[in-house]
């Protein structure tokens, strides 16, 4: 670096400005501090050093399709009516003049067709609530991965996991609320879940619907848990992660000058917040482009909700995809005994098994210290594969995943690909214990190569 | 930049016998060392910002010049309103965002600054008189000491958690036999589920499937409005629908005790899946099956209602039927065991 730099050099300051007369962003910081007193926790955090690496982008995803689901919710609750009182749809669309129908129906139909942007917003709507979704799930395998769930931080990683539960939640409520068709199927699927559970199931189902399904109480139920209840949840904990991170400060990649007791990248002011600003604008850009161009959801093709009535080729959105999966390929076992009814074929693959998944997501970090008895703090990342057995286990899930997800759309691809849908069903029964198990070892000898191919 | 401790450096070196060498040196980009490059950066990122402003613009011109709704514009089969609202919105947001960060990598500093870390745990000194404060504070209380007071405190609270569970009673009124039974009563006629007609053995062929309700969905009273409508109108369909499929009469197996619970080959059956509730519609002619579009669940209709494949376990429940005075098919009874999924206290012999 032989070039004279100091001529030009305005944005590469070394060190802080020291202001001599405070400017007007200083008078009003000082006006603030005067009743607030910030300085002391500002002076750490304004400059705040946050490291650079792509995937601790994923975060970011989920954090800002978690921002546009606030501000395109409210839009729609300006006009989504929550009741299942029947009306005589009038409105525009042709197909469904003089049809009986919900009000929640109705209204849906009202944001779709006759309120400017209405529809754009319902789909931004649907479509963030999938990649918000989607990039919780990414940004956990991340995490996972590279081992930065390990001491001091387990407590946020379990943070993370009800979060990823709740948005789970908070999606299938929200797609619950139009009372189409679709949604009503999946209401009615849920009601199945909630009486197979032992003793308690029929009087669950009771509260739950305010009698018998579909009864008139669900909508404004699930509607007040998804507008406030949980997104307050989520709200809540997305303030302890943030809280947490900022604490712990954020793991990094080791490198020349990278230990476990720095943290080396950019301060907060002025680029990482540019930076994360100008992220959430390219995620609510994109989230745009999506709602205006991809439909998703056209409720209006599937009518209002009929018990006697069903779309084939029925799907969930994507998050419900394992479920469906489990579900159709766990064989038809029940037992009865005294006069009871125990549905395994319901109460494992809905009520157990997610359950299982969930308790074993949640303890990991616990589970592998108790294993490797590593009990040190780390900061820095690790590459997955440098911890070949965790990776491995990854591996096997999102096999499992995949197969799951397979298994949950077997009539679509029996359709596609002109096979035996119940052959498909059989292959499954038999593959979600084969193949993750053969993807372990794979993936486990895979990581060990690497490994020697790393340090010839 | 290197900020490692000595202390820290001489614990590393048996696990690391490569000293630290600290970050690599700085390298300053074209924009810091060329007042052409950096102006040609200001230019690009004041582009997009108007490009960002344009797009903003059109946003709102296409708000109040595309009409939505019935005979609203259209632009390649899709609403024109929506795609335009949706692109201009997109392109205002990603414009302003691809700015705001090309700023951040063209022209702010790429100077990367190195803090500290500390431990997750507090110091020492805190710890201890944190630890101190609250034993003070426990001891202060005396609720280690006085047991009668902590015990009968323990008993209130835990009686207290009843009333917010209580409160919830009123969720829902009680099962009762709601469950076991539908609006399916003797000589009731079977419907088509649209038009509400009732429906002569003779009006079906050989293979033929009707969707099919009581007649009493379809009931209207002196002044033409409906005798079960709202609520209970959906909670009588959840349970009452019914396929009627006509068959050779020599293929049916009827189950014992169903000798005469078909008419010339017709059965009717319930239409709730038994695994979890979905309306079962998918009927293969040839085979007599009948499939679940939800969860595949597949059941023959010719062999009293058995589950043939899939994750239901239990046969369709199978409506007994009959012809009235007037040829009608109608239901001999109600369904002789509860529809739908299973629940814990039904009994299933």
């Amino acid at each position: 670096m032989s070039i004279d730099t100091g001529r030009f050099v305005r944005s590469n300051r070394t060190e802080a400005a020291t202001a001599k007369k405070p400017s007007r962003v200083g008078g009003v910081a000082i006006w603030a501090d005067e009743r607030l007193g910030l300085g002391t926790a500002m002076k750490k955090n304004l400059r705040k050093v946050f490291p650079d690496h792509w995937s601790f982008m994923l975060g970011e995803i989920a954090l800002w399709s978690f921002v546009v689901l606030l501000l395109t919710g409210i839009f729609l609750s300006l006009w989504f009516q929550p009741s299942m009182a029947e009306v005589t749809y009038e409105g525009s669309y042709d197909p469904l003049r003089g049809i009986q129908m919900s009000q929640a129906y109705a209204s849906t139909l009202h944001i779709s067709f006759e309120i400017r942007g209405g529809l754009l917003m319902r789909q931004m709507h649907h479509w963030s609530a999938m990649l918000f979704i989607a990039a919780m799930f990414v940004h956990l395998m991340r995490v996972f991965l590279t081992g930065a769930f390990r001491k001091p931080r387990e407590l946020n990683w379990v943070i993370g996991g009800v979060l990823l539960l709740l948005g789970i939640l908070e999606g299938f409520a929200g797609y619950s609320l139009p009372d189409d068709l679709l949604s009503g199927t999946g209401l009615r699927i849920a009601d199945g879940i909630v009486k197979a559970t032992p003793v308690l199931g029929s009087y669950m189902s009771f509260f739950m619907f305010g009698g018998e399904f579909p009864g008139e109480v669900i909508i404004p139920r699930l509607y007040i848990a998804h507008v406030l209840l949980i997104p307050g949840l989520i709200l809540a904990l997305i303030t302890a992660h943030m809280l947490l991170l900022v604490y712990h400060k954020h793991t990094q990649w080791p490198g020349p000058g990278r230990t476990e007791k720095n943290v080396v990248g950019f301060p907060m002011l002025p680029v990482y917040m540019a930076k994360a600003g100008g992220f959430f604008f390219m995620v609510f850009g994109i989230t745009a482009l999506m709602g205006g161009l991809l439909a998703i959801n056209p409720v209006w093709k599937y009518g209002p909700y009929d018990p006697s009535k069903v779309t084939a080729g029925s799907q969930p959105d994507w998050y419900m995809g394992i479920a469906e999966g489990l579900m159709r390929i766990t064989p038809g076992w029940e037992t009865h005994i005294f006069g009871t009814t125990w549905s395994w074929n319901v109460m494992i693959p809905a009520q157990i098994l997610p359950m299982v998944l969930l308790m074993v997501v949640l303890s990991w970090p616990f589970i592998e210290q108790w294993v490797t008895g590593d009990k040190r703090e780390h900061h820095l990342l690790q590459r997955p594969r440098n911890a070949p057995t965790r990776t491995a286990f990854l591996a096997a899930m999102i096999t499992a995943y995949g197969l799951l997800w397979a298994a949950g759309g077997n009539d679509i691809i029996a359709v596609m690909f002109d096979l035996n849908l119940n052959y498909i069903t059989y292959f499954m029964r038999v593959a979600i214990f084969v193949i993750p198990t053969i993807a372990f070892f794979v993936a486990r000898k895979w990581c060990i190569s690497l490994q020697r191919s790393d340090q010839e | 930049m290197n900020t490692n401790l000595p202390a820290e450096r001489s614990r590393e070196v048996e696990a690391d016998p490569i000293a630290n060498p600290g970050l690599p040196a700085h390298t300053w980009r074209p924009t810091d060392v060329d007042p052409h490059a950096e102006r040609r950066a200001e230019r690009q990122v004041a582009l997009l910002f108007g490009l960002s402003a344009i797009c903003t613009l059109g946003f709102l011109v296409s708000y109040f010049a595309l009409s939505i709704g019935e005979g609203g514009d259209t632009f390649l089969n899709l609403g024109a309103s929506t795609v335009a609202l949706g692109l201009f919105m997109s392109g205002a947001f990603l414009f302003m965002g691809i700015g705001i960060i090309q700023w951040a990598r063209k022209l702010m500093s790429d100077q990367e600054i190195t803090e500290e870390r500390h431990g997750a745990a507090s110091p020492q000194e805190d710890r201890d008189a944190t630890l101190e404060a609250l034993s003070a504070g426990l001891e202060e209380s005396g609720i280690g000491r006085r047991r009668l007071v902590r015990n009968s405190l323990l008993g209130a609270v835990a009686l207290i958690a009843l009333p917010p569970i209580v409160l919830l009673r009123d969720l829902g009124p009680l099962p009762g036999d709601a469950l076991t039974r539908t609006i399916w009563t003797r000589g009731m006629r079977i419907a088509r589920d649209v038009l509400g007609t009732p429906i002569r053995p003779s009006d079906m062929e050989i293979g033929d499937l009707i969707n099919a309700e009581p007649e009493a969905i379809f009931e209207v009273d002196d002044n033409g409005e409906h005798v079960i409508e709202g609520a209970e109108l959906q909670i009588a369909k959840s349970k009452s629908a019914v396929v009627v499929v006509r068959m050779e009469p020599d293929e049916i197996i009827p189950g014992p005790g169903r000798e005469n619970w078909s008419v010339s080959g017709i059965v009717a059956y319930s239409k709730i899946c038994t695994h979890v509730g979905c309306p079962i519609s998918l009927y293969e002619r040839t085979t007599h099956h009948l499939l679940c579009p939800c969860h595949q669940s597949t059941f023959d209709l010719a062999d009293a209602g058995k589950v043939i494949f899939g994750p239901a376990a239990r046969p369709l429940p199978q409506l007994p039927i009959t012809v009235d005075d007037e040829g009608y098919l109608v239901a001999r009874s109600d369904f002789t065991e509860p529809v739908g999924p299973s629940f814990w206290e039904r009994d299933s012999e």
